[in-house]
């Protein structure tokens, strides 16, 4: 080092390490490496990591209907495949105006949820969206299998299941939990298949139309109740509440009722 | 061979003699967040090796020129975009996975492990030395991991990676599981044994004690 260094990258180096220049300019640079490698990951893996999210659903929902006894058959003769709407819950028939690809959007503007107040608000969710994406199962004869997102409050957090209902809309063909938060071993069995076998064949609704259905506190003794899960009351209760307030009048009660009236 | 032999006991030591979690009790919250299960312990091993060689390696390159007053920020903004980095990459290739971990991955960012190598090792050594330690420290850290996930499975599940190893009471078998396995406390009862099992051998690790309990003369007559 004879004279001064013209390289300014060589300059910035050599200053000390305690002068405020380095300090920050150092802090600048490396914010800004860091930075970069961030965005350009999220930004290059998204992609993938959406197709895998719609993959996961995808897969838990075909499991739903291949555990459906029968079903596997009906699929065959109906072409294999489920059909998807977006329906308003309200009128219990398709959105006019949202469509699968519009209802991330939709649902992100709060005025397109419903604020529940205590009496209704049986599943403790507080506000409940307008807009739910739904499969359906046509044969011949109109709708022979429906299967309806729920959601609720378990022991530990949000318990989000998939509901499938056989074509009289009061038989209930199977469940699939998809996502929970309750303790491993006690409430967490509500994901075992031991446990979601006592669904199928559970009857909703008594004739005058009430929804009776129950998880019970030990073994199941109606036709409207499943069985119970020992030491795990209060996920039990949760289940309860969940399929008592989506399959009542402010769920989708007035799909039900429409889908029973052969008018959806 | 006399070159190799530093690099071979930096990359060894931190194995049994020096382990990070045993004798250094670094990394606790994630060694008994993540071992309910043999698959999430050693993604979570896999990943926290990663996330600490590499963190090692840049942070010795730049090791000249961290100012001090600000080295702590700069190796932590060094370690959580790696963090980041790998969980991306997690989520995009290893789903499954990165949902069993979900929040864990995020827990390498204040993992006290990372940063203590970080800080001890990788701010004085050259960059291959510092990888070479990070990735024994790892390797370290993965040893208890593996060993504690082992254990909860097996007798929590009766199972190994998904396993079923010992058969089930409810399906025929002997074995009755034991859930006290997959509760977080268990982890600790199991973690201080592995601590004591090894202090019993090395006992030169043995902390002597904070505070000597004070004499007890015997009661006059």
């Amino acid at each position: 080092m004879a004279g001064i260094d013209w390289n300014p990258w060589r300059r910035f180096l050599a200053l000390p390490n305690e002068s405020r220049t380095k300090t920050i300019i150092m802090a600048f640079l490396v914010s800004a490496v860091c930075a970069v490698l961030v965005s350009g990951a999220t930004v290059i893996l998204r992609p993938i990591q959406t197709a895998n999210r719609a993959a996961e659903e995808q897969a838990r929902i075909s499991d739903l209907v291949r555990g459906i006894p029968d079903m596997s058959a009906l699929l065959e003769t109906s072409g294999g495949t489920l059909s998807t709407v977006v329906i308003d819950l309200d009128m219990g028939r398709a959105a006019a105006d949202v469509t699968r690809e519009t209802l991330e959007a939709t649902l992100a503007d709060p005025t397109n949820w419903t604020v529940l107040d205590a009496g209704a608000d049986l599943a403790g969710l507080g506000q409940r969206p307008n807009y739910a994406q739904i499969f359906l199962l046509r044969d011949n004869d109109g709708i022979s299998l429906v299967l309806l997102p729920v959601t609720g409050q378990g022991y530990g957090g949000r318990i989000d299941a998939i509901l499938a209902i056989h074509g009289d809309m009061n038989t209930i063909a199977g469940i699939a939990v998809t996502q929970h938060s309750e303790t491993p071993g006690l409430g967490g069995r509500i994901e075992d298949r031991s446990w979601q076998e006592s669904f199928p064949g559970t009857t909703i609704r008594d004739d005058s139309g009430a929804v009776r259905f129950n998880v019970a506190r030990s073994a199941a003794t109606t036709d409207y109740e499943v069985d119970g899960i020992t030491g795990a009351t209060r996920t039990g209760n949760g289940v309860t509440q969940m399929m008592r307030f989506w399959l009542g009048p402010d769920g989708y009660g007035p799909l039900i009722d429409a889908i029973q009236r052969r008018e959806f | 061979m006399a070159a190799r032999t530093p690099f071979w006991t930096t990359l060894t030591d931190p194995l049994i003699r020096q382990n990070p979690v045993t004798l250094q009790i670094l990394g606790i919250c994630s060694a008994l967040a993540v071992t309910t299960s043999l698959a999430t312990a050693l993604t979570m091993s896999v990943s926290l090796t990663v996330v600490l060689t590499l963190a090692a390696g840049i942070i010795s390159v730049i090791r000249r020129h961290i100012p001090d007053t600000i080295r702590l920020i700069v190796q932590i903004v060094i370690v959580a975009s790696l963090v980041i980095v790998i969980d991306q990459i997690l989520q995009a290739y290893f789903s499954e996975i990165s949902r069993a971990l979900s929040v864990y991955v995020g827990l390498i960012t204040t993992n006290c492990l990372v940063l203590g190598r970080t800080e001890a090792y990788a701010r004085y050594h050259a960059p291959l030395p510092s990888m070479v330690d990070a990735f024994g420290n790892g390797l370290g850290y993965s040893l208890v991991l593996i060993v504690i996930g082992a254990i909860r499975e097996l007798f929590g599940w009766g199972q190994l990676m998904g396993i079923q190893v010992l058969p089930l009471a409810d399906e025929g078998g002997w074995f009755t599981p034991l859930s006290l396995m997959l509760l977080a406390p268990s982890a600790f009862f199991l973690l201080g044994g592995v601590v004591w099992a090894v202090r019993s051998v090395q006992t030169e690790q043995v902390e002597p004690p904070d505070h000597t309990p004070p004499s007890r003369p015997e009661p006059a007559e």
